[in-house]
């Protein structure tokens, strides 16, 4: 028992409660939040060295013991994502303050940013199916009104499409738990393994696995990602931001939850179905980024690429290829925030998004556009920057497992990546300046400046600063190839079967 | 024109008291018996929404002068914070705990810590189911 492991999702929850309380007062709000999120950040810094030290951390919610309570358990995995979410959280907050507006700000924004924060951290730590649901759509409820809020036309058409696609793919995952259920009467995730384990994992096991991989990417934008590039360039900059950087890696941390601690039996079929998957995903991703010509398409498109890069890790089953995972995991939901920023921030100064309407940013706003720069290199994996570890690891994955095709197709979308976003940075920055200082439609304020030029600190310390987590990763590494740990930190030594 | 509406207002001041009175005791039942903070909380908002439809909302508003988004946010602070302070005496999240007490009138009572957790359950169904109810009716 462990209570540390509960604090994440209540603390963001409390907080927002009392900020719908203090509704009127904008600034105390904002100082609780940064302070909420930073206390969180500390948290999963405490937990991450917890479980280093002394394995999986869980708590029985009201000491009702596993498989009968409600279990919450934090793996190093788990807790790594915490602390980034808490990062990337951090920053997106401090920039929404000069950008989302008052209106927004006076119709509860930023208590509904901390629930979405609470639906993720929950996410990250439920140790059972059906908690997941829940929090999956505390995060997805949230989300729908942070989508549709301030109801400009555009918002309002894509948040409709929004909320279809995640109601039906929530009532296909009721679906599939509810057949998961009917199959092995649990619903707690160890308990789930230790069943699957031992009455082995048949064709209809399979099936419903095949089923919560569908409901996951559809969340995840794995192949499913019809939906993605309308509803992220929706809402504002600061809610696509942290839409962008958290709300597909929760779906992947879910597809990584359920296929390497309950069905990851018949990687034959279900593995290599999610290593076409991320395959397709990463082709048409990068086609579309490659194809566009406007800012918020070509960063949506972009989201994608990364979605499929991740799930290639996992379907190469190796240790190598999970621990590439995780390191791009990390710093897809960094680069991503930052990227979108970036994107919105360009945006917010030349009031358009159409590449060919702007042109020679550099003139006037240097730090921005080598910033951007930074940010762009980071995204296509090159060194000493973030993304390289991951791309190496992951693609050396592949190889052991000998897809070699799938590290192929991997390493040819970085390339096209790499050329799409370099295609904003050449036709933004360089060239002749159209626009004069006074032409422009907004500036960029302090906390727009902070916001990113921290998170891109972050990834170059990320990329250079990569051997200081090596430890963390792979003992995430190890913990999710070892299903066995996670089983005795939920269910004790001698498990009721 | 004004409606003529009076026996719905007798009935109503009638039936509401009865609503109220049964969701008071399908909140106590909830905690051996069927029932409990989610149906007498229920119950409570079916009660007020029958106020609002009886009367106007203005009217009710006058008298009932709460802003029930704020009620809401109440109930689920009061849940959470019942289950927080078990962290306190270093008891897992959401433990409860209960025993008998000898009161005056009521005589030997079984007290509950969960019946705290009810009230903030309650409280956020009320505000919840209002709340909709209330932003549904002024969008017309």
């Amino acid at each position: 028992m462990n209570n540390l492991v509960i604090l994440p999702i209540i603390i963001p929850l409390i907080a927002g409660l009392i900020m719908i309380l203090i509704r009127k007062k904008i600034l105390v709000q904002r100082i609780i939040g940064i302070f909420t999120i930073i206390v969180m950040g500390m948290v999963s810094i405490s937990l991450m060295n917890q479980i280093k030290e002394n394995g999986i951390q869980s708590l029985q919610a009201g000491g009702w013991e596993a498989p009968f309570g409600i279990s919450i358990v934090a793996d190093m995995f788990s807790a790594i994502l915490l602390l980034t979410t808490s990062i990337v959280a951090l920053f997106c907050f401090i920039y929404s303050f000069s950008t989302i507006g008052r209106e927004r700000e006076a119709h509860y924004f930023y208590p509904l940013f901390l629930f979405l924060i609470t639906g993720v951290n929950g996410s990250f730590l439920t140790g059972d199916l059906f908690n997941l649901f829940v929090c999956f759509e505390v995060m997805l409820i949230s989300s729908y009104v942070l989508i549709s809020l301030g109801g400009t036309k555009l918002q309002l058409r894509e948040s409709i499409k929004y909320i279809l696609i995640n109601v039906i793919s929530s009532s296909l995952f009721l679906l599939a738990i509810a057949y998961l259920y009917a199959i092995t009467g649990t619903l707690n995730l160890a308990h789930l393994s230790l069943r699957v384990a031992e009455v082995g994992q048949d064709g209809l096991l399979t099936t419903v696995s095949l089923l919560f991989l569908i409901v996951f990417g559809m969340k995840a934008a794995l192949f499913l990602f019809f939906w993605l590039p309308g509803s992220y360039s929706a809402p504002p900059t600061a809610v696509a931001a942290i839409f962008a950087a958290l709300l597909t890696k929760v779906g992947i941390y879910a597809i990584f939850r359920l296929f390497t601690l309950v069905f990851y039996h018949e990687p034959q079929i279900t593995h290599l179905l999610i290593g076409i998957l991320g395959a397709i995903t990463m082709l048409l991703g990068a086609i579309g980024a490659v194809a566009y010509w406007d800012i918020k398409k070509i960063l949506t498109y972009n989201v994608i690429v990364g979605v499929g890069f991740i799930i290639i890790g996992l379907a190469s089953f190796t240790s190598m290829g999970m621990m590439g995972s995780i390191y791009y995991l990390i710093h897809d939901i960094i680069i991503k925030a930052l990227i979108f920023l970036l994107g919105g921030t360009i945006i917010h100064i030349t009031g358009t998004s159409k590449l060919k309407d702007m042109s020679g940013l550099i003139r006037n706003h240097p730090y921005l556009g080598w910033m951007f720069f930074i940010a762009a290199l980071s995204l296509s994996g090159i060194p000493p920057l973030s993304g390289l570890l991951g791309k190496i690891f992951i693609t050396r994955g592949t190889f052991e497992a000998e897809l070699y095709w799938l590290g192929a197709i991997g390493l040819m979308t970085s390339l096209m990546v790499l050329y799409s976003i370099m295609k904003i940075f050449m036709n933004g920055f360089w060239g002749e300046t159209y626009l004069s200082k006074e032409m422009e439609k907004g500036s960029m304020t302090k906390s727009m400046t902070l916001a990113i030029g921290c998170l891109t600190a972050m990834t170059i310390a990320l990329g250079l600063g990569a051997e200081g987590i090596q430890v963390y990763v792979q003992h995430a590494t190890d913990s999710m190839m070892n299903p066995h740990e996670y089983l005795e930190a939920v269910l004790g030594k001698n498990p009721i079967r | 024109m004004k409606p003529n509406d009076v026996i719905l207002h007798s009935v109503t001041k009638v039936a509401v008291v009865i609503i109220l009175t049964f969701s008071i005791y399908l909140f106590y039942g909830g905690h051996h018996n069927p029932g409990g903070g989610f149906i007498g909380g229920l119950s409570v908002a079916s009660g007020l929404v029958l106020l609002y439809l009886a009367f106007d909302i203005e009217t009710v508003r006058n008298n009932i002068p709460v802003d029930f988004k704020i009620v809401a946010a109440v109930g689920v602070l009061i849940a959470v914070l019942t289950g927080v302070s078990s962290l306190f005496i270093g008891k897992p999240f959401l433990n409860q705990a209960f025993g008998y007490f000898d009161l005056p009138i009521f005589g030997k009572t079984e007290l509950a810590t969960a019946v705290l957790f009810d009230v903030g359950v309650a409280l956020a169904v009320i505000g919840t189911a209002v709340t909709i109810i209330l932003s549904i009716s002024e969008d017309g």
